[in-house]
C-alpha cells in the first residue's frame, strides 16, 4: 500500500509541493529523454543485472555493516556503521555515478559533465568515465579547488578536466550553475551527472533510487546482525543523497526514527551556516522548488560549512517534504562539534570519517541525546576523510 | 481591447517593420545609468525587456551574469526594479524578465498586482518552461500581464504546440543552443526554426540569444517579427555608458528598418503566416 508520507508524484516529479522542473526551455527535451530512458531502465532486468554486477565488481558492494564498540560504549547504546567509506573512491557517490553513466551510454551520450563540492562526486564521476571511456568535465568552485587540492589532482589523474568556477560564491552552488550552463549549450551530446538528490525532475528521484542500495542493504544487514530494525538512523545532509539513499530503506518502518544532520557552520545565529531545512524558506534553485537559504529579495544566500560537501544553500526536494510531514527529523551541528566528532571517531574506531559524515557523528555523540541502553543506532558513514586531513591539520594547528 | 503588446505588433506590421527589443538589466551598471538607458531605449526601440537581477543566473552567459552581480552589488532588488520602471515612465511596452525565485519571494499575487499597476505589459520567466508550475502559470494568465513563452531549438514539435497554446504577447525564440551572449555567427537553420514556430501559432515571433551586430539584426528582422538584443547592449552600456548604448540601438534600428522595408521579406514572412 502506498504510504501517504512517501507520496511522490512521479508524473510531475513532485514530493508534496516540492521538486518540479524549473529550468530553461532548452533543457526540457533532455530531461524528457532522461526520464524516458530511466523509466525504461528501471523495469529492464538486463539494466538491473548490469548495474548490480558493476556495483559488486567496481564499487565492492555490498558495503560492510560494522560494529562500533568503543563509540557504543561512549554513547551508551549499540552503534552500527554502514560503511560507504569502504566503497571504491571512498564515498557513497559512486553508487549514483555508475547508474547514470549506464544511462548516458544508453542515450549514446559520450561526454559527461558534473559539479562537485568536496570533490567526492567529481572523483566518482571521473572514475566511471575512465572505466567506460567517456569524456569528463567537472566544474568545481575556485574556493573548493583551493581547499580540496588532493581531489582535484585525483580527478586529473583519472583523465577528467577540472574547471575552476570563479563566479558568485566560488563554491558548489556556482559550480552547479556553471555545469547547467555547459549543459544548456551541449545538451545534444552531453549527459549531466548531478551528484545529489537535487536539480530538476527526474534527478531527485533517480539519484535517490541509485543510492537506495545503501538503505536496502543496511536494513537487511541490521535484521541479520541484530534481529531487529534500528531505533534511530542518522545521516548527514548537504544536498542529501546519502541520507535519502539510507532513509529510503526505512521510510515505511514507523518505529524507526530518521535523523538528518545539517551543517550549522559557525552557528545558526551567525548567518554563516548551511542549515537549509533548519533556517531556510521554500524557493527555486537549480531546477527545483525546495527549502533554500535566501534573503528577503529572493537572492540565494551564501552557505558556509567547514565541510565543502555540505556547503550548499539548497537541499533535495524530498527532504523538504519529509521535513514538513515530520517523518524525518532534521538537526544541525556546528563546525566545532563536527571537528570534535571527527577526532573522536578517529580515536575510538580507527576510522577517519569525511567531515560531512562527522556531522552525523557529532549529533549522535552530543550528551543531550541521552541514549538508552536498548537503543540501536545506525549511522551512514558516507565517506572517508583522507581528503580532509590537510584541512583538519590546518584547522587544529597541526594538533592531532 | 487589444493588449499593449498586440497594439504595438499591429502598428509595426502596418509600418512593415520588425520590432527592436532591447534587454537591459535593472540597476546595471548603476541605478542612474540604468534609468537613463531605459529612457534612451524607450526613444529608439519598440518593446523593452527589463531584467530582474538574480544571484544565480544559470541561463545567462558571462556578460549578463556580470551585469546582474553589478546590479545586486548596487542594491538592486525586485522591488527596486519596479520602482525603476515607475520612475522611467516608459511609453513603450515593458516585459519583465526574471528568474522564478525573486517573484516567489516577493509574492506572485503582489508582484502581478504591482507590475500591472505600473502598466507592465508582459512577464518572461527564464526558468519556467510551459507546464512546469500550472498554479503559477494560471495566476499570470489571469493577470493583466501577458505570459511570454520561450521556444528553444531543442523544443520538439509536440511540446511546441503545448507551449504556444498558453502563450501570450509574442513567442521568444531562442535563436541558438546555449546561453545569452553575443556570438559571431547566427545559428544555421534559424529560418526553419522561425517557420516551425509560425506553423504552430499566429503570435509574433521575436528571436534572441547571440544577436550582436547590425548585420545580424537585419538578417533576423527579415525572418522574424522582432529582434532581441541583450548582451551586446549590456556590454556596451557597462563599458562605455548610456550614449554608447543608445548608439548601438540606433545602428541596429537603422540596419533592421532598411532590411525589413525590402519587399522580398514580406513575401517570406507573409507566405509563412
Amino acid at each position: 500500500m502506498p504510504s501517504t508520507l512517501h507520496s511522490e508524484r512521479a508524473d510531475v516529479g513532485r514530493f508534496g509541493p516540492y521538486g518540479g522542473r524549473y529550468v530553461p526551455e532548452t533543457l526540457v527535451a533532455a530531461l524528457d529523454e532522461l526520464s524516458a530512458v530511466y523509466a525504461a531502465a528501471r523495469v529492464d532486468a538486463a539494466f538491473g543485472a548490469e548495474l548490480d554486477g558493476l556495483l559488486a565488481d567496481v564499487v565492492g558492494r555490498p558495503s560492510r555493516l560494522s560494529e562500533a564498540p568503543r563509540l557504543s560504549e561512549r554513547v551508551g547504546a549499540r552503534v552500527l556503521l554502514k560503511r560507504e567509506d569502504l566503497n571504491h573512491t571512498g564515498a557513497h557517490k559512486i553508487n549514483n555515478t555508475i547508474g547514470q553513466a549506464l544511462l548516458a551510454l544508453r542515450m549514446g551520450k559520450r561526454r559527461i559533465i558534473a559539479e562537485t563540492g568536496a570533490g567526492q562526486h567529481g572523483v566518482a564521476t571521473a572514475t566511471v568515465c575512465a572505466r567506460f571511456g567517456l569524456e569528463c568535465v567537472v566544474y568545481m568552485g575556485a574556493e573548493d579547488v583551493a581547499r580540496q587540492r588532493l581531489n582535484v589532482y585525483r580527478m586529473q589523474l583519472l583523465g577528467a578536466t577540472v574547471v575552476p568556477v570563479e563566479s558568485g560564491t566560488r563554491t558548489l552552488k556556482d559550480a552547479t550553475n556553471e555545469a547547467l550552463r555547459d549543459w544548456v549549450t551541449s545538451v545534444v551530446s552531453t549527459h549531466y551527472i548531478i551528484g545529489s538528490v537535487v536539480g530538476p525532475d527526474p534527478y531527485p528521484r533517480m539519484v535517490r533510487d541509485f543510492q537506495s542500495v545503501i538503505g536496502r542493504e543496511a536494513r537487511a544487514q541490521m535484521l541479520e546482525r541484530t534481529g531487529r530494525l534500528p531505533s534511530s538512523v542518522v545521516a548527514c545532509v548537504g544536498g542529501g543523497s546519502n541520507a535519502m539513499g539510507m532513509f529510503s530503506g526505512f521510510l515505511e518502518d514507523d518505529g524507526v526514527a530518521l535523523v538528518g544532520v545539517e551543517a550549522a557552520g559557525e552557528g545558526l545565529g551567525s548567518g554563516r551556516h548551511s542549515a537549509t531545512l533548519a533556517a531556510g524558506a521554500p524557493g527555486v534553485l537549480h531546477g527545483s522548488y525546495s527549502y533554500l537559504l535566501q534573503d528577503e529579495d529572493g537572492q540565494v544566500s551564501p552557505a558556509h560549512s567547514v565541510s565543502a560537501g555540505l556547503d550548499y544553500p539548497g537541499v533535495g526536494p524530498e527532504h523538504s517534504w519529509l521535513r514538513d510531514t515530520g517523518r524525518v527529523r532534521y538537526e544541525a551541528v556546528t563546525d566545532g562539534a563536527a571537528l570534535d566528532a571527527f577526532r573522536a571517531v578517529c580515536r575510538l574506531e580507527g576510522i577517519i570519517p569525511a567531515l560531512e559524515t562527522a556531522h552525523a557523528f557529532a549529533w549522535l555523540l552530543d550528551p543531550a541525546r541521552g541514549w538508552a541502553a536498548d537503543d540501536l543506532l545506525l549511522v551512514c558513514l558516507s565517506g572517508r576523510g583522507d581528503k580532509d586531513v590537510a584541512q583538519v591539520a590546518a584547522l587544529l594547528g597541526g594538533r592531532a | 481591447m487589444p493588449s499593449r503588446l498586440a497594439r504595438t505588433w499591429s502598428a509595426l506590421r502596418a509600418e512593415r517593420r520588425a520590432a527592436l527589443v532591447p534587454y537591459l538589466t535593472a540597476g546595471h551598471p548603476d541605478r542612474a545609468s540604468s534609468l537613463a538607458a531605459l529612457r534612451a531605449a524607450d526613444e529608439i526601440a519598440d518593446i523593452i525587456e527589463v531584467g530582474v537581477p538574480f544571484s544565480d543566473p544559470l541561463a545567462d552567459g558571462p556578460t549578463i551574469q556580470r551585469s546582474t552581480f553589478d546590479a545586486l552589488g548596487g542594491g538592486m532588488t525586485l522591488a527596486g526594479t519596479l520602482a525603476l520602471i515607475r520612475e522611467a515612465g516608459l511609453r513603450k511596452p515593458v516585459v519583465v524578465f526574471s528568474y522564478v525565485n525573486p517573484i516567489l519571494r516577493y509574492g506572485v499575487t503582489r508582484f502581478l498586482a504591482d507590475a500591472a499597476a505600473l502598466g507592465v505589459a508582459g512577464l518572461l520567466l527564464t526558468d519556467l518552461p510551459a507546464g512546469a508550475d500550472p498554479a503559477l502559470e494560471r495566476m499570470v494568465a489571469e493577470s493583466p500581464l501577458e505570459l511570454i513563452r520561450l521556444v528553444a531549438p531543442t523544443t520538439r514539435d509536440e511540446r511546441l504546440r503545448d507551449t504556444v497554446r498558453g502563450a501570450e504577447g509574442f513567442i521568444y525564440l531562442v535563436g541558438r543552443l546555449g546561453l545569452t551572449g553575443a556570438s559571431r555567427d547566427l545559428a544555421t537553420g534559424l529560418a526553419e526554426s522561425v517557420a516551425r514556430v509560425r506553423a504552430a501559432t499566429a503570435l509574433p515571433v521575436a528571436v534572441g540569444f547571440g544577436i550582436s551586430t547590425p548585420a545580424q539584426a537585419a538578417d533576423v528582422a527579415a525572418l522574424a517579427d522582432g529582434v532581441v538584443v541583450g548582451s551586446a547592449l549590456v556590454e556596451r552600456l557597462g563599458r562605455e555608458g548610456v550614449a554608447a548604448a543608445a548608439a548601438v540601438l540606433r545602428e541596429l534600428r537603422l540596419a533592421m528598418d532598411e532590411r525589413t522595408a525590402a519587399p522580398v521579406t514580406r513575401v517570406v514572412s507573409g507566405a509563412a503566416r
